[in-house]
């Protein structure tokens, strides 16, 4: 499949392809990614540093990135998912050998002027890589047992250096984001139900194992898992962050308690208020309203990105902007639903909004491509 | 298009198809998220505001400036000062040992306050401020403030803290306050939440203590905002207390430091009490204590020295020491048997030296014996038989009956600490307290002021006052609260015939005036101030028959604490009274010679308001007089500076 397969006359060319981006999206991130500047000015007490100013430069570059990476057509980015896929394979190795370690997990690279984290990169390059997969298999062997074992293998290869750092948040994105991509290529359902099953008994084995010698997980995740089915429990010791972190949702009311109001946050109750609980000092400062205009933003991202991929031909480009699109969709629903106690405390930024180096640059970069898809579709 | 076209568009459909059901999927999760969202914000707002509130308030009290206590002329006598004192918050100031040691080189604190400081300092969260030290200079407290770059984590701070400009004074009146204790919250019912804040200060004894619902004020309170450990965010708002009303006492301050220092030496009590409204003008105790030294947290020497001292410096005498009153008693006994009736004003009763009652024999003062004795000359020369005798007819209820119509015997309500009820014993009482029959000996005795009677100094001065008016002077110690005055201690008559009074009066001048009374030579010579008064002189110990064999009599013969008690009461000016005086010394030897000198200086002092001219004095004593008033207004120079709290 070379560049010549294309019509070049239905494909714009040179600055053209500005006005063929998919500008909703990019106003959307664009509006997220502001919520998330506000909010970050709002915990760091009123005050652009520490984390505001950074975000703000962070998402610059982003930008520029995303629009460098639309502007190459899709195809060289089909071309590059096995490359990308194997370095962030490699990279991720490299945490395990000589990573940065804080808060107990490995999981940065110190690359001098500013560290990686590869597990952000894995979950966006296995989704590219997944989608050249199944553009390169022909579909009638896409349910085959060989041609469904092999994408496994590529999903768990870097889940399990991922729940190595420990990492479980990311392990489990890496999972989902995996299974979709899967998924909607259309792998046979039947297998989906099987793992679902396993993955049921998983679950019990995990819990079932718990302070046994072959105990699965780490402590700690037990008292996450712990905590999330009672937080009531142990309100000043595991349950803290939890129960802080709903108190200071509820008391967001209707309308919230206004900017830079909230007590929660302002007063240290809160447990990650610039990272994975962010959420909770938006809920308690722009209450019910502010909390769902932000869930509908990403909503609709969503929505767009989907119907730019139902309309497009190029299954790779399709797959992929499926998979961006649902890892994105991932990021924000488990956070949500663990700020909100629905699931338990996994460790997932809240996409563009958490204070978080890697993740936003890798997350628009993710998108750059969504865009050259969205540009380079066949018309 | 090269894969769409293979299977006609199949794959496509079905990728649009999953997609779709994914979709579906994630709304499904974003709708359940909204759901979740709606639930806590806005079902459960409430619950978890409330929550969310409990979290960041803390309320902590202000206490309140405590009300200030005036002398009658306004002169503070309990104030407010500023205490400067220095604190550290542990976690600004990086090394502790580093800070406090520069802190030493400019100001001079003890070693063990600092090293209580910094066991207080570790002990608690590194964000609480601890009190280093308190009660600096004005001078160390500039030093600090100018040096406050180099020493991060320590500031200077103002308090206010209790003063008492008089100091000893009137120690045994104002009392002290000091930190609340366990001891103190257990005894007494009282729900002010101020009483829980760690070393609040509460009156321990005397006024303070008395008055100390008046004096506290209410707390006031601040909302403050804490974090997650405790730390103080912000101030949310404050309501300020009430302070404390201020007390104005009947009490003059220069008398009373007068008397103070006339008592200087001796164990002694004296009370002056103003006959038009029964204020107290001075009560005084000696020796006496500094109430600054419990207000700063007594040291255990200051402490020892003052329980040690046999002459009970803690002790308030006026009110609280219980003596038999001796003769100062007669003129009750002398009452009691006229207004019965069982002998007449100038009926006389023969005095041979001693009176023999069923087998015992009760000796008159004077060996000899006064001869055939009237009432008069009674009281004048204080014969003993007369009062044996005439009890004997009146019998012991009426004279406790009469005694307590003076104010003998009853409790007085002072808002001073201790105040003692006394006693007028009677047949009731001895048969109750010592289940034995009252004997005959018994009203003997107590008809000279022996035996059972006991009065404090202050039950005396009533005593007197009603004598010279007539009226059942109460006396009032608070003269106003908060500028508002309190009810006056002139009183109802005492419905006792006033002529009886009057010829009692006579005699008590007599007393003073006349050359053979037992106090002349304390007498006022200057004619419009000149008083009437009685001596007392009443014994500790039975004097044994051998001991009046050997004629071991004399007071200077004995060991301090066997000495007789000297008492004198007294008012004047005979006419147109305006104050009444009682002076107990204890174990001073005879009343006219250890106690009347002391009552007429008072006296004088009290109706000339300052020094009273020599003129006033019998010539042969004034050159006395003369070393005695230079000796103590050199005394009072040396204390008057502290009164730097006057106020007009």
């Amino acid at each position: 499949m070379s560049y010549l397969e294309y019509n070049a006359k239905y494909v714009p060319t040179g600055l053209r392809k500005l006005l063929y981006l998919n500008w909703p999206v990019i106003l959307l991130l664009t509006a997220v990614s502001c919520a998330g500047f506000i909010m970050l000015f709002s915990v760091a007490g009123g005050s652009a540093t520490p984390w505001m100013e950074p975000q703000i430069k962070r998402f610059g570059l982003g930008m520029v990135l995303m629009l460098i990476v639309a502007m190459v057509p899709i195809w060289f980015w089909r071309n590059m998912a096995g490359l990308a896929y194997g370095v962030s394979v490699l990279l991720l190795l490299a945490v395990e050998l000589v990573g940065v370690e804080r808060n107990g997990s490995q999981r940065w690279l110190d690359l001098g002027p500013m560290d990686l984290q590869p597990s952000e990169l894995m979950k966006i390059t296995l989704v590219m890589f997944l989608a050249a997969y199944y553009d390169w298999l022909p579909t009638s062997k896409t349910s085959r047992p060989f041609w469904v074992i092999l994408p496994v293998f590529f999903i768990l290869l870097p889940t399990y250096f991922v729940l190595n750092q420990p990492d479980l948040g990311t392990s489990l994105l890496l999972i989902m984001g995996g299974a979709t991509v899967m998924f909607v290529a259309g792998v046979h359902w039947a297998y989906f139900a099987t793992v679902l099953a396993a993955g049921i008994g998983t679950i019990v084995a995990v819990i079932e194992s718990k302070g046994t010698p072959w105990q699965i997980l780490k402590d700690y995740q037990y008292r996450r898992i712990d905590t999330f089915l009672d937080p009531a429990n142990d309100p000043l010791g595991a349950g803290y962050h939890i129960t802080q972190a709903k108190i200071a949702l509820g008391s967001g009311g209707w309308t919230g308690r206004g900017f830079m109001q909230g007590t929660q946050s302002r007063l240290n109750f809160l447990p990650e208020k610039h990272t994975d609980f962010i959420f909770t000092t938006l809920a308690e400062e722009f209450g019910f309203v502010g909390a769902t205009s932000l869930l509908v933003l990403y909503v609709l991202i969503v929505f767009f990105c989907v119907a730019s991929a139902i309309t497009n031909k190029d299954r790779f480009a399709a797959l992929l902007t499926l998979g961006v699109s649902m890892t994105f969709f991932l990021f924000f629903a488990v956070n949500m639903a663990m700020v909100t106690g629905l699931a338990p405390v996994v460790g997932v930024p809240l996409p563009l909004v958490s204070y978080g180096g890697s993740a936003m640059i890798v997350l628009l970069i993710a998108f750059g491509m969504v865009q050259s898809a969205h540009v380079h579709k066949p018309r | 298009m090269k894969k769409p076209a293979k299977d006609g568009g199949r794959s496509t459909r079905k990728m649009s198809r999953r997609a779709m059901l994914m979709g579906g999927v994630q709304m499904s999760v974003v709708a359940a998220l909204a759901i979740r969202l709606q639930s806590m914000q806005v079902e459960q707002a409430d619950q978890f505001r409330l929550l969310a509130e409990e979290n960041r308030i803390n309320i902590r009290l202000i206490p309140p400036a405590r009300g200030l206590v005036f002398d009658r002329n306004g002169k503070a006598i309990a104030d407010n000062e500023q205490n400067y004192r220095v604190v550290m918050v542990r976690e600004d100031a990086g090394d502790v040992d580093e800070v406090l040691a520069k802190l030493l080189t400019i100001v001079d604190i003890p070693e063990d306050t600092i090293a209580k400081a910094k066991e207080d300092i570790f002990k608690r969260s590194p964000f609480v401020q601890v009190t280093i030290a308190d009660r600096l200079s004005w001078e160390d407290m500039a030093k600090i403030n100018i040096n406050a770059p180099a020493l991060p984590g320590i500031t200077a701070e103002v308090g206010l803290s209790r003063v008492y400009p008089w100091g000893a004074e009137l120690g045994h009146v104002t009392g002290y306050v000091g930190p609340v204790s366990d001891y103190d919250l257990s005894k007494i019912d009282d729900q002010d939440p101020l009483l829980q804040i760690p070393k609040f200060q509460i009156g321990k004894t005397g006024v303070e203590n008395k008055m100390e619902h008046t004096l506290r004020g209410s707390a006031g309170t601040k909302r403050i905002e804490v974090n997650a450990i405790g730390r103080v965010m912000r101030e949310l708002d404050r309501q300020q207390g009430v302070s404390g009303q201020d007390v104005q006492l009947t009490i003059d301050a220069d008398l009373q430091s007068y008397v103070q220092a006339r008592l200087d030496g001796e164990s002694a009590g004296a009370v002056v009490i103003d006959l038009e409204d029964g204020d107290l003008r001075a009560i005084a105790s000696a020796p006496t204590f500094d109430p600054n030294l419990f207000v700063r947290g007594i040291s255990v020497k200051d402490w020892t020295d003052l329980n040690e001292n046999k002459y009970r410096p803690l002790a308030a005498k006026a009110v609280q020491g219980a003596y038999p009153p001796g003769s100062t008693f007669k003129m009750v006994t002398a009452l009691a048997a006229l207004e019965e009736g069982v002998i007449g004003v100038d009926e006389t009763v023969y005095c041979p030296g001693y009176t023999d009652v069923y087998g015992t024999r009760f000796h008159c003062w004077k060996r000899g014996g006064h001869g055939n004795i009237n009432l008069h000359e009674s009281l004048k020369q204080s014969c003993d038989c007369y009062y044996y005798e005439i009890s004997q007819r009146v019998g012991i209820d009426k004279m406790a009956e009469m005694a307590r119509r003076f104010g003998l015997g009853i409790k007085h309500d002072l808002p001073v600490s201790a105040v003692v009820a006394g006693l007028a014993p009677d047949k009731e009482w001895k048969a109750r307290v010592r289940g034995e029959d009252w004997r005959i000996g018994d009203t003997v005795n107590a008809s000279i002021g022996q035996g059972y009677v006991l009065s404090s100094p202050l039950q005396l001065a009533i005593m007197t006052a009603r004598l010279a008016t007539g009226r059942a002077i109460e006396p009032r110690l608070i003269r106003a609260i908060d500028g508002v005055e309190t009810a006056s201690g002139s009183g109802a008559p005492l419905g006792v015939n006033e002529n009886l009074l009057r010829r009692i009066r006579a005699s008590m001048g007599a007393v003073m005036n006349h050359s053979r009374g037992t106090a002349y030579r304390a007498r006022i010579v200057t004619p419009e101030y000149q008083m009437a008064g009685k001596t007392g002189t009443s014994q500790v110990r039975r004097i044994t028959a051998d001991e009046r064999a050997r004629g071991v009599t004399s007071n200077a013969d004995l060991p301090w604490e066997r000495r007789d008690h000297a008492l004198f009461v007294n008012f004047a000016p005979v006419e147109n009274p305006r104050f009444a005086v009682a002076v107990v010394v204890e174990h001073g030897g005879g009343g006219s010679t250890a106690a009347a000198p002391i009552g007429r200086d008072i006296t004088l002092q009290a109706l000339y308001g300052g020094t009273p001219p020599l003129t006033a004095y019998p010539s042969n004593v004034r050159g006395r007089i003369a070393d005695q008033q230079e000796r103590i207004s050199e005394k009072l120079a040396s204390i008057t500076p502290r009164a730097k709290g006057d106020r007009a």
